[in-house]
This record gives C-alpha cells, structure tokens and sequence, in this order.
C-alpha cells in the first residue's frame, strides 16, 4: 500500500475493517472472513457533541497537537539549583502560593486553610493559629496565588512562602524554568494541613539545614538530570506520584559525594541526609517540576486540545489546554477511593487537593501505574487493575513516552499527552494516583488512593476549544 | 569505509533494549563495527576503541549512534535498519503489552492500530457520525459512513478531509459497498468482475449489482459516495475521487454511475471529468423520463459483451388479475421505491409519498392519505432512534396489517433486500404478514394482491430462490427484477376504479 496510489490503495489492498456502531455490520465482515476490529463505542457526554464536531474538525488541530506532543517529549529536565522562595520568586511576606485553580480564602477547603495557618505561623506574620486565621480570614496584606502562575508546583495544599527553598529546575530543550518546595515527609505535615510545633520546626529546619546544604551540592555537583531518574525509576518499580522510593535513592547517590564534600560539619550532612533517606516521597518534589517543565513547553499552541495541567485545591479541579492560554475549566473536586490510615475513615477526608497531577499531565503517576505493582494495594488495587489503568490512558492520550517506558507492558511508551476530545468522547477520565489530607484542618494526611477529575471540567475545555475554533 | 556517528540528546533506552538495537545494525550488510548505547563513559571508552571519535559533549542521558561500514549505501542502509529496531523496541506494536486481555478498544484510533486497518465502517448515531469518521481519517482510515442524519456542511469537511490525505469518504447514509469481494454495510453476494459502480444510491446499487449477478456479469468494486454527493453543496466530491480510482483500477473495465440526477452544475462537471478517463463511464441516473435500473443494467451487460438474460420471475400460483382498489408500495429501499413511483405515476398519475416525485404529493406526518401512495421506510425521519427496516421489519409488517384492513386498497407493492447486514430470514416472517394480510381482505371479501420485488443473488446468505418460494408459498408474485415487479403491480390496478 503506497501513498501515492489512488485513495492511498484502498482498491488493491485486503480490507482491514474498523466497526463502530451496529454490531451486525461486524458480524456480517467476519461471515466473510475480513479482519475486522470493533469499537466498543458509547456515545460522548450529552451535550458535548456540538463543540465536538467543531473541534475535531478545526484545522489546525493535528498539527498543534503534533507540535505540542513533540514539545512535550522533548522537553528535559535539569535540577539546577536549590534557592529560596523570595529570591527566586520575588515572593513577599503575605503572599502564599497555593496548589490548583485561584481560590479565595471564603472557599478554600480544611487541608488548605490548615497549611496558610502554618505558613502564616512560618513567616512570623502570627504567633497563634486562631491569630493566624483571624488574619487570614480579615485577609489585609494577604495574597493567595495559584502556584501554576508562577511556573511552580506544590504538593497536596501547594502552599508555598517566601523562606521555603526551592528546587529550581531547567528544561535546557526550550529554555524553561520550573520550581518546586522541598517534601517534607508524610503524616503531619503543612502540605496535608497540619501546622502544629513540630510542622514548622520541620519546616525552619528544612530552611536552615536541608535547602542550603542541597543547594551547595547541586552547584557543586552541576545540573542533575531528573528526566532521566524518571525514566530508571519507572523501570524499579515507581510510578512518580505514590510511589517514589527509586527515584528518592537515585537522587540520593547522585548527590552524596558531594553533599559530603561540602564544608560543613558531617553532623550536619547526616541531618541532610537522613532526612532525605527518611522520606519515600523526596524526590515527588523533582519529578513534579519536572513534569511542569513538559507540559509548560506544549502551553500556548492555538489549536491545540492537550491538557497541560490538572490541579486542585481542595475546592476545584481545575484543568488547562495548550489551546486556551490561561483559562482554567474548573469542576468540583472528587473524593479519592482507597485506603486509610490508622482510624481515618472515608468521612475523614478532604476533596482532592495537589498540583501533583501534573505527574499524570505529564504521564506518569496513574498514568504509569502498570510500572508500580508495588503500590496498587496501597491505593486498594491489585496488579490487574494496574496494567487495565495504564492501557486506558492510551486511549485518552495522545502519544506514548520516548523516555518513560513501563517494563511490564513491554516496554510501551508511557501514555502521554491527554486529549480532551478522547476524554470527552470514550468519557474515560484520567486516573491520578493521589495522598487524602484530613478535611479539618491541621489534621495532615489520612489515607491514599485513586481519583479522577470531574467530568465537568473536560466538558468545559472542549467549549472553550469550540469557541476558538472556526466555525463550521 | 564510511563513518557515522551522531548523537540523539535525551533519548534514554535501557542497556538491554540497545544491545538489541546494536545487533540489529551489526546485522545489516556492509557494517563492520556498531555501536548504539548511552553515551556513559564506558561507551564512550568503546566507541574509542573501535578507532570512533564522538562529540565531546555526549552524556549518559544522549543516545549514541556510531558505526562504520563500507560505503555510504551500507550506512544508510544500517541507520534505517537502527531506526526501524527502536521503533520496533517502544509499543506501536498494536495489542502488544504484557499479559492480560486487553480491553476492547474505545476508539476508532485504537481499533484501526491492533489491525492495521485500512477502511472504517461508521454506523453511530448521526450527531455522533462526524467525530467518529474524523478520527479515522485522522489515523490514516477511508470511511463508509452508513449513519444518516449527518449535518451537510460536516459531510463537505469530512470529504475535503478525505481528500487532503488519499482517503475516500463513503457517505454519509451509504448504506452499500463493496470492495474486491467484500461486502460492506448492506451487500449482497456478487461474482468477481470487471464493471465498478460509483453510487450515491444503497439500494440502487444492490439492485444493479443484483441484476447483473444474474446476467452473469461480475462486480469489481461498488464505491458508495453519498445520497447528496451530487447536489449542489456537496458538488461530487466523492464522486470524482470514486472515478479517478476506479479508472486506475486495472480491474476495472467499464464504471456505472448510480445516482438520482444531479444538481445541473454538478452534472456538468462530473461528466466533464468523467470524459478524461480511459475507462468508459455509463451514467445511470434515476427518474422520470429516463431509463429504470434494469435498462440500465442491460445497457451496461451489452457494454461489457454479456447476454441480457430473461430476468427471472417467480409468478403467483393464484392468477392476480386487474382489480378494483388503489396501490400501494411499502418500500424498505429509497432507490426502489423511487424507482416503482416513476413508472406507476406515469400509468396511474398522483403518488403520495414521504419521498414524493413531486411536492404536491407529499404525505402528511402520519402518512395517511387515500389513492395510490407509496411509504420508503429507510427514509431519515422513519430511522431516527430505530434500527433500518431491511434489519427490524416490524413497522412495514404493521403497515401490511393496516393496508389489508383498508378497503380501498386493491395491490401492496413491497421489496425484500436480502444479502449481508440484512435480516437473516425476511422471507419468512413477511410470509406470514402477507397470508395475514390476504385472509383479512378476503373475510372482508375483496383480493388482496401482493408483489414483491426481490434484491438479492443466488449466493446470498438468505438464499435467493428459498427466499422467493416461501414468499411464493404464501401467496404473493415475486420479481428478480424492481421494474417488472412495478409494472406488474401498476398493471394489476384497474385504472378506470381510481381516475
């Protein structure tokens, strides 16, 4: 079959069919001993299928979706340093950047209050909690900013201040920069909403010892390639959001030379480092950015319906295209499923809340979940339901990785680049992998599990798609 | 001896997989030394080693691409043997990964990878249609869409799609084609041959594939484009790409256009291209004042040097003669009612109808209406949210019902599709409507009498002559032929009764 023949060989070449629809019409192929492969179809969300049409039939679509899913996958990642928020950033005492769509502080959810508590708390803004809400709640001086504004990513509540160090992470293919606070561990912590002594003695530490000594290492040490720890980690078992053991220990031995070298008191070195050896989730922290870094390169592409980010506060869900600038298609955040910690129970938590889903915009994560077997109890699955969630992302996305591969699926490239017209037509939502925080806040974390985004959000990106594409 | 050494920054593979690519290349004739691996220092010390030089600048996350071989043919020929080895190595392998059922495919995309398919057949619903069809063109797949109730400026962007990428659109509410030997959608079963049908018509088309089946006269391929592929909007569009095909088929001796007339503009045109082909084109346009499908059938039979046979007819065992009462057609193909309204309405005058020869006799909403009227049961608007009457023949059996019940009706006119896609035995329950039908006239003491058109071929999964005894058997005459059928049940109406 050559191009150039008419109607690209159709008339010399065996029919291969592709049914969807009546399953009599496949019936009738197979009685005649044709290949034929039928679509399991099921129409799109009522509604949708006007702005459907217009979009799938924009011009412009493959090619922007070409161009951002090349973007995409050639984006890298280099850790190039660890610095502090307000010299990176710019960012002022009273201003806290926050995970997900912009919200105010009427709406904002238990985990996220609990964390701009401990960040007021942090800062010395307040010396009490009730002081700090107070402040808060009055809300003079105070700015709360979506990290995704600011080329930043924080986990679960995402509150980022000017005193915490920040991963400052380069994309050396298009010229970009992502940056991202440092994990502080799991249980009570700010990001889950917990701001009692012991989270911001953490947190000064984390200032005072963990950001400096890291940041010295990396310059000394020279940029550290992320992309390429993401790709080994999902061959040893990580799938880049629950699950990041691998990828915390390769960070780990690429920098204990010279995190060792440095001119500081080996007292204080075994701090940096134990601290970084005691939490599974360190190097969630790099893989984010470098998923930011990804998916910021394929932004602003006129045509393009490749979601380039998925976020939440608690509140919303907010997602964006590479089509649609800065909009944000926003929808109520879910309930994750899955296990919980101690006595916590399903009442205990808070909605879906994190900029973490930037792993799954940028394939990994649930996404990748087929290279972690090791997590799906974790998270209440078994292996089976690993591999059937990877294989379903393939149909909502729009190319595989060339860098993350996933072992069991024979090294198939990890679905990448999600599509809101395949979401919005097989109505498969993307599958995230995600911690549960405690909905009163200062609890901290109260469980693991899967979540998806609500519909509504895919619902919207495919009207605000319709309304720049040319009319029909 | 050739050199190449090339770097590929941030292509990161795993050791094992390059090794194989390595062999991969090493195989290819004319190489002497190989090497694709990460640009570790290890590698870089190999590379030395085999007297190679790389870029200074090469890191563990690069891939290394190096070799030497005899000239630059065989480097070449190396690369794209290393290429289609990483390609190999990552997924496009369709249903490849892992163990486990993969679960049945959600898209046209993804379907059309695990086979490697070359044509998608769409039959959702028509809203639906359009982003179901653009998706397999996307992915490289001609289209037969058998929905109806596509919007037309969609089917003008699906075919101008088609065309900017090779591809052909066959539709919307094509509900006939066949490829080679394959059947599609509705399709009956015909010998191989030489004439290729362009058609805008289903049923017009499964007619003359029919009838010259019969007359011994094979099909090469029959390309459906469209019921409104020749109006003035669409303007042919798949028409032309259909001829230019088949005109470089080199099976295809003789093309027969199937089609209702065109829009003037569009006729002109598609007979200005048609022209230029080497392969003679016979246009079978459809209507008042104009040769029926079987005339056109025999013209393209003598075309191709067949015999025009007698066409067969299978006549009523009870002598139907001219009787009081008016006509009426239940159709479950356009083309063929179509077709029995153009030669009964120049007998008989007025045809109400729901695809009417003229406004005037247009039926209303709820296709009553007294005289001679004739219901196309696969129109659009009786369709929508309901399976296709050659499928599920439960409202044209209720309308028998009622046309038995009605005593101003003398003849009931119906077609039976067979063929693939079709109901599997039509025969049989129609059987019993029509044996229904006449024993309620004849309490009521009148004679009903039926006739039936028969579309279909010897090899049909249905089979043709059982299907037509059992229709036979209950009472009705039966034609091979859609005209004769007509003129059969037009010349058992007693004009003078209905002037």
């Amino acid at each position: 079959m050559t191009d150039t023949a008419p109607l690209s060989g159709l008339l010399s070449a065996d029919p291969r069919v592709v049914t969807a629809g009546a399953a009599l019409f496949a019936d009738a192929l197979s009685a005649q001993a044709a290949p034929v492969e039928q679509v399991d179809w099921r129409p799109p969300a009522d509604g949708t299928e006007t702005a459907l049409a217009r979009v799938m039939a924009d011009p412009r679509r493959n090619e922007a979706n070409a161009k951002a899913v090349e973007r995409l996958l050639s984006a890298t990642a280099q850790l190039v340093d660890v610095r502090p928020a307000h010299e990176v950033l710019g960012i002022e005492k009273g201003t806290f950047f926050h995970a997900g769509p912009p919200i105010a502080w009427d709406r904002t959810s238990g985990p996220l209050r609990g964390a701009l508590i401990g960040g007021m708390l942090l800062e010395g803004l307040a010396d009490t909690p009730e002081e700090a809400e107070r402040l808060l709640e009055k809300g003079d001086g105070i700015t709360l900013d979506p990290c995704h504004h600011h080329r930043t990513v924080g986990p679960m509540a995402g509150v980022v201040t000017p005193s915490m160090w920040m991963f400052e992470l380069e994309d050396t293919e298009h010229g970009g920069r992502a940056w991202c606070s440092i994990n502080e561990g799991l249980g009570k912590v700010l990001r889950y909403g917990a701001y009692s002594s012991e989270v911001i003695e953490r947190l000064r530490f984390m200032s005072d010892v963990v950001g400096p000594l890291l940041g010295q290492a990396v310059r000394k040490h020279g940029a550290i390639d992320i992309k390429a720890i993401i790709a080994q980690m999902l061959q040893m078992g990580d799938e880049g959001h629950n699950r990041n053991r691998a990828g915390t220990l390769m960070f780990l031995r690429e920098i204990l030379p010279d995190l060792i070298e440095l001119d500081v008191p080996s007292s204080q070195v075994a701090e940096c480092v134990r601290f970084v050896s005691g939490n599974d989730h360190f190097f969630l922290n790099l893989d984010m950015p470098a998923c930011k870094l990804a998916t910021d390169a394929a932004r602003d592409i006129p045509g393009s319906t490749m979601v380039v980010t998925m976020a939440r506060n608690g509140t919303d869900f907010g997602i964006q295209t590479a089509g649609t600038g800065d909009t944000w298609f926003t929808g109520p955040a879910q309930l994750a499923d899955g296990l919980f910690l101690g006595s916590y129970g399903p009442d205990d938590a808070n909605p879906d809340i994190g900029d973490s889903a930037i792993t799954e915009t940028g394939g990994i994560g649930g996404f990748s979940m087929a290279a972690a077997p090791a997590i799906v109890r974790f998270v209440g699955g078994a292996v089976p339901d690993a591999l059937a969630t990877t294989r379903r992302m393939y149909e909502i996305t729009l190319a595989e990785s060339r860098a993350y591969q996933i072992p069991i699926l024979e090294f198939r490239g990890a679905p990448t680049g999600i599509d809101v017209t395949k979401v919005v037509r097989t109505g498969i939502l993307p599958q995230i992998n995600t911690g549960m925080a405690g909905k009163v806040a200062g609890t901290g974390q109260v469980g693991a599990g899967l979540v998806t985004p609500p519909a509504e959000c895919f619902a919207a990106a495919i009207e605000g798609l319709a309304q720049l594409a040319p009319p029909l | 001896m050739t050199d190449h050494v090339e770097v590929r920054r941030g292509a990161y593979r795993d050791s094992v997989s390059l090794m194989q690519v390595s062999r991969a290349v090493q195989d290819s004739p004319g190489v002497q030394v190989a090497l694709v691996a990460m640009a570790t220092e290890l590698n870089l010390e190999l590379l030395a080693g085999m007297g190679l030089t790389g870029p200074g600048d090469a890191g563990p996350n690069d891939l290394l691409i190096a070799l030497r071989a005899d000239d630059e043919a065989a480097v070449d020929a190396a690369v794209r043997a290393m290429e289609a080895a990483l390609v190999a190595l990552s997924a496009q392998r369709p249903g490849s990964g892992g163990f486990g059922d993969e679960a049945p495919a959600r898209t046209t995309r993804t379907a059309a990878a695990r086979i490697e398919a070359n044509l998608a057949v769409i039959s959702v619903p028509g809203r639906h249609a359009f982003t179901e069809a653009m998706d397999a063109l996307d992915s490289g797949l001609s289209v037969m869409i058998f929905s109806d109730n596509v919007p037309v400026e969609q089917e003008i962007l699906l075919k101008d799609a088609a065309a900017d990428r090779n591809l052909l659109v066959m539709g919307p509410d094509c509900g006939t084609a066949a490829l080679g030997g394959l059947g599609l959608g509705f399709a009956n079963v015909v010998s191989p041959g030489r004439v290729g049908l362009v058609a805008a018509s289903g049923t017009g088309a499964q007619e003359l594939m029919c009838l010259l089946d019969a007359a011994g006269v094979g099909v090469s391929h029959c390309l459906g484009v469209g019921g409104r592929d020749l109006s003035s909007a669409v303007g042919g569009r798949s028409t032309r790409q259909a001829l230019a095909a088949l005109d470089a088929d080199p099976g295809t001796d003789l093309i027969v256009v199937v089609s209702k007339p065109p829009a003037a503009d569009v006729a002109d045109e598609v007979r200005a291209f048609a022209e230029k082909l080497t392969t003679p084109v016979q246009f079978a346009l459809l209507g008042q004042g104009r040769p029926d499908l079987t005339a056109v059938t025999e013209e393209a039979v003598r075309a191709v040097d067949g015999q025009v046979p007698t066409w067969p007819t299978w006549p009523s065992t009870e002598e139907q003669t001219p009787r009081a009462g008016a006509l009426r057609g239940l159709f479950s193909g356009g083309t063929l009612c179509d077709e029995a309204m153009v030669l009964a309405a120049s007998a008989l005058g007025p045809i109400a109808s729901n695809i009417p020869l003229r406004p005037e006799w247009a039926l209303p909403d709820d296709l009553r209406a007294g005289g001679h009227v004739m219901i196309d049961f696969g129109d659009d608007r009786l369709t929508e949210g309901r399976p296709h009457p050659m499928i599920d023949p439960s409202l044209r059996l209720e309308r028998l019902a009622q046309e038995a019940a009605d005593a101003s009706v003398g003849v009931v006119l119906m077609d039976v599709v067979l063929g693939y896609g079709a109901h599997e035995d039509p025969a049989t329950g129609l059987a019993a409507a029509i044996r229904s039908a006449r024993s309620t006239a004849t309490a009521a003491g009148r004679d009903l009498a039926v006739v039936v058109s028969l579309c279909g071929t010897r090899s049909d999964p249905q089979g043709l002559d059982r299907q037509a005894a059992t229709l036979l058997d209950a009472g009705a005459s039966v034609f091979l032929s859609n005209a004769a059928a007509a003129r059969h049940a037009v010349s058992l109406v007693r004009q003078e009764a209905t002037a």
